[in-house]
């Protein structure tokens, strides 16, 4: 037996965020006065760093196996990393004044933001169960700690506890799951599953109630239903700031979940999954809608939409396979991970502007804070309408070609009920993000409160909810690097 | 044909004029954004003038064409054009703007920028939206024009102003959404060609069309508005500014219209002949019941509402019988709507402004106060009414003689919207106008100022001629609509 040492080029920003996230536990112990402003520094320091490492060192459209093929690079993986960074990066931003206003900036804060994202990339990296999981839980325990931040509060300690409660359950039906397909097809890694299933040599019953379990899993991590009873609660009751974490990269690490799992592990299993997809799909699009439309709190609200966003999402995912022919799935899972991505932009903008309007001493959590917005400020209540409108999928805004090119999978998978359904419980959504554009420019302020934030926040959200509207008027860029990712690293 | 792309002047000029009139800021710049807007509104409309000089009237094809590629994965072009059914529209809508804006030039106070932005935002909007030749750029045109509409009449509108503008926009919204599932469906079995013209080709079986028939049927019906989907028209035009009203009857009722001849008949031409009795129907019933409803109404704007649904009824009628009188009558009726149901609004506009009523009750003997005003009144009351010498009988009457070629007793039933037509009309006119003045009010009113006649006196020379020699309209249109009647004859089967 030799003992080989792996190549540990391609987890180059692995190890890097890796290594930063010990510094900066090292750093805020012994520079305990600036220890604060040190760690969200050295935090952005990190996701930049990272970025630059992904762009320039990892980056290529070969894929690599390292670690005993416990670990890929592929394009599809860098991409995500890159877009992880981006979402982590502004979420930090946004968050940090909210943060400082209400004494929860501790140094760990950052810390836990750092290895979520840590834990983020190694799920979007996984090539094998076991590094899928362990990803995939470093992400989770980071967030569940996050939500319970707010130590003093008695709803945020209730949302830490639910989301750990029922993500330990989640987590245990995947593991379970995952214990089932390696009995079947005796592989842990990916491309051997893939192979398994291939050659047809693996017991189909086993798998299939692997693939239930497994699938449980993914549901609860993207939080469609019937595994969301979470996602409301814990956004309502997590600080803004950690909603706002939550609310965004995870969603596409939960997407790359799902990528790797479904599609590079279990392809010869498409029908089946598909299946299950849609009826995830078709529950979160309905019910997502339908109970957006009685919230009052905008957090809730959010957290509903984002419900029948996942469902969307999920169309563009079940429509690959048709029949045996394999033709049109690079188009579906394309549209899909553009979904993920364009929903993934406006939620960081919604948010954000949620962020913008809390004043220290004051949660702007219900809709009813958003009044007059045109008065106070009409630029930013110009981005807000710009996202609401986005969501809603009007054009010229990015929600729409989301929305054009989910549907577009699912016309050419031939599923038109499923379009016509879609379309209808879209325009039902219409009228919550509409509720929230009317009180903005309709009603008369009830807090006549100037805003006050930092110029960076200022700034990054005004480039956000532009960028919403300029990638609506190009969205041929973002569209073209999505099918090349997946092009590069499905082979 | 120039070098200039002179459609996508008429598109971003607006648009982006708009942009730059919000950037002015708050009501202390507002005159320098009434001046911005104006400018705006006048240069978008100059591009246009060379859309008209410059048109071939010898041929049906796309002119001033421009095409350069969007979105390459789903072969999305930037492809603009206009044929005779379409140009006419542009240039209606961009002179349409420069009313709105000088008809607002006092009356709006506050956020004056943005109400001005709004205006050529939609202006550029629907600009893009009859001239665009690809069908998800005219998806994307058709849409995005909601939202400054649902703004305005959110904003500045009446006391229910907030119910009439989501009504607005959901309505709208179902349609179009059923519309994008069936350019999705055409997409694919044109083998990934979202061009309109190549779906003009495309054969489609009978059952495949009419299930886009319906899908169309659901996107256009609600903006025309056909009966029974017509309810959200009263509701937005009452609570609308006056601007909005005039933009909404002048331009947005015309969408829905167009997108009749520009997907229904050429794409399903067999399922559109299938159902055309359906359609006829529904147009019957909005000329006859609608022109019923409207004698009933109070008030005044909801009154001149309610005609341009009865009118509009007459546009689909024309569409429907698939003969040369009917299309060009039916693009007639159009224009002079434009005009005519805009004169209408900005009449009662200026009665509104004065007095803060809509009721026909609160006034009667006008004409003692206000006599000028009474006269371009009498004017446009006469031309919705389809007087002779006015253009509003022009387009009636050619559908008239359309209908008589065609069926004997649908000519019979539309030709009592001449009838009705004048009751509604000239009724609410006897009492806002004439006799007795009862109410004080009344009494202080003044006549219109240099501004407001300036509108109405071009709005009245259009009308006026339009009536008198409709030619230069009728000749554009006329190589377009033989080539569409051509094309429907021959089934895609």
């Amino acid at each position: 037996m030799n003992f080989v040492v792996p190549d540990f080029y391609p987890a180059a920003a692995e190890i890097f965020v890796a290594v930063m996230a010990l510094v900066i536990m090292l750093a805020s112990t012994f520079a305990r006065r600036v220890g604060r402003t040190l760690a969200y520094v050295l935090a952005q320091f990190t996701l930049i760093g990272a970025a630059f490492i992904t762009i320039f060192v990892t980056m290529s459209d070969q894929v690599v196996y390292t670690f005993s093929d416990m670990f890929v690079g592929d394009l599809l993986g860098n991409f995500l990393k890159l877009l992880i960074y981006f979402a982590v990066a502004i979420a930090l931003l946004y968050g940090r004044g909210y943060l400082a206003d209400r004494n929860m900036d501790r140094p760990e804060y950052h810390l836990l933001a750092v290895l979520m994202t840590l834990g983020m990339m190694v799920m979007v990296t996984a090539n094998h169960l076991l590094t899928l999981y362990i990803g995939l839980e470093m992400m989770s325990l980071s967030l569940y700690a996050m939500v319970a931040f707010d130590r003093d509060s008695a709803r945020s300690t209730e949302a830490g506890m639910k989301y750990f409660v029922l993500g330990a359950l989640a987590s245990g039906l995947l593991l379970y799951g995952m214990s089932m397909i390696y009995g079947a097809t005796g592989a842990l890694d990916f491309g051997s599953i893939h192979e398994a299933l291939y050659y047809q040599s693996a017991n189909k019953t086993v798998l299939l109630f692997g693939l239930v379990f497994l699938m449980a899993g993914i549901a609860f991590k993207l939080g469609v239903v019937p595994f969301h009873m979470w996602v409301p609660d814990v956004y309502q009751g997590a600080p803004t700031a950690v909603t706002l974490l939550i609310a965004t990269a995870p969603k596409l690490a939960a997407f790359a979940m799902a990528m790797r799992l479904l599609v590079f592990g279990l392809f010869e299993l498409a029908e089946q999954w598909q299946a299950m997809l849609m009826f995830l799909a078709v529950l979160s699009i309905i019910l997502g809608n339908l109970a957006a439309i009685a919230q009052s709190n905008i957090k809730r609200m959010l957290a509903y939409s984002g419900i029948s966003h996942m469902g969307f999402m999920l169309l563009g995912l079940l429509s690959g396979v048709v029949d045996g022919d394999r033709h049109y799935a690079f188009g579906a899972y394309s549209s899909a991970m553009f979904y993920a991505v364009s929903y993934v932009i406006m939620s960081l903008a919604s948010f954000g502007m949620v962020i913008l309007l809390s004043r220290a001493g004051f949660e702007a959590e219900n809709i009813d804070d958003f009044k007059g917005l045109n008065k106070r400020s009409p630029w930013f209540a110009a981005m807000m309408m710009i996202v609401m409108f986005s969501m809603a999928g009007i054009p010229f805004f990015i929600g729409f070609f989301a929305k054009l090119a989910v549907l577009q999978s699912v016309v050419a998978a031939g599923y038109i009920w499923l379009a016509v359904l879609a379309v209808i419980m879209s325009v039902i959504g219409a009228y919550y993000y509409l509720r929230v554009v009317k009180v903005m420019y309709f009603d008369e302020p009830v807090d006549s409160a100037p805003i006050h934030a930092p110029a960076d926040v200022r700034v990054m959200l005004s480039v956000n909810g532009l960028s919403i509207a300029v990638l609506g008027l190009m969205p041929n860029a973002l569209m073209s690097l999505c099918v090349f990712a997946l092009l590069a690293s499905l082979v | 044909m120039t070098g200039m792309p002179l459609l996508s002047l008429a598109i971003w000029i607006p648009i982006l004029g708009g942009l730059l009139v919000l950037a002015t800021g708050g009501d202390r710049n507002a005159p320098l954004a009434r001046a911005l807007a104006l400018l705006v509104a006048l240069a978008g409309f100059a591009v246009t003038i060379p859309l008209y000089t410059g048109f071939d009237t010898g041929t049906a094809t796309m002119q001033f064409v421009e095409l350069s590629p969007w979105i390459l994965l789903f072969n999305i072009n930037y492809h603009l054009g206009v044929d005779g059914i379409s140009v006419l529209f542009v240039i209606l809508n961009a002179f349409i703007t420069i009313i709105v804006v000088v008809a607002g030039w006092q009356v709006i106070q506050q956020k004056v920028a943005q109400y001005l932005a709004a205006f050529l935002i939609m202006s550029g909007l629907m600009n893009g939206i009859f001239s665009a030749l690809d069908g998800i750029l005219f998806y994307v045109f058709f849409e995005a024009s909601l939202i400054p509409l649902y703004l305005v009449i959110g904003i500045w509108g009446g006391n229910n102003r907030v119910y009439a503008a989501i009504k607005f926009f959901l309505y709208t919204l179902v349609g179009s959404l059923m519309m994008l599932v069936a350019l999705l469906y055409l997409f694919m079995q044109a083998g990934g060609s979202f061009s309109i013209l190549d779906w003009h080709q495309l054969p489609i079986p009978m059952g495949a069309q009419t299930l886009i028939f319906f899908a169309f049927l659901a996107a256009f019906a609600v903006k025309v508005p056909m009966w029974p989907v017509h309810t959200w028209l009263p509701d937005a035009h009452v609570q609308a500014p006056t601007g909005g009203s005039v933009v909404l009857a002048a331009i947005a009722l015309k969408l829905g219209a167009y997108g009749f001849l520009r997907f229904s008949l050429p794409i399903v031409p067999d399922a559109a002949q299938a159902y055309a009795p359906l359609m006829i129907a529904l147009s019957l019933i909005a000329v006859v019941y609608i022109g019923f409803v409207a004698l009933v109404q109070t008030d005044m704007k909801k009154l001149v509402a309610y005609s341009s649904i009865a009118h509009m009824g007459f546009v689909t009628l024309g569409f429907f019988m698939f003969n040369q009188l009917g299309i060009e009558g039916a693009l007639v009726q159009m224009i002079s709507h434009g005009f005519v149901s805009g004169a209408m609004f900005l009449c009662i506009g200026v009665l509104y402004d004065r007095m803060h009523s809509r009721e026909i009750s609160d006034y009667g003997g006008v004409v003692n106060r206000m006599p000028k005003f009474a006269a371009f009144f009498m004017l446009f009351a006469m031309a919705n009414a389809g007087l002779p010498g006015t253009s509003g009988f022009v387009g009636e009457f050619m559908v008239v003689l359309g209908a008589v070629e065609f069926n004997f007793w649908v000519a019979f039933l539309a030709a009592t919207t001449l009838i009705l037509g004048a009751a509604y009309t000239l009724w609410m006119y006897k009492r806002v106008v004439f006799g007795d003045v009862a109410n004080p009010h009344v009494a202080e009113l003044e006549d219109i100022n240099g501004r407001e006649f300036a509108f109405l006196a071009v709005l009245a020379l259009c009308v006026l001629a339009m009536g008198v020699y409709p030619f230069p309209f009728t000749e554009v249109m006329h190589a377009s609509v033989d080539e569409l009647l051509r094309h429907v004859a021959v089934s895609k089967l």
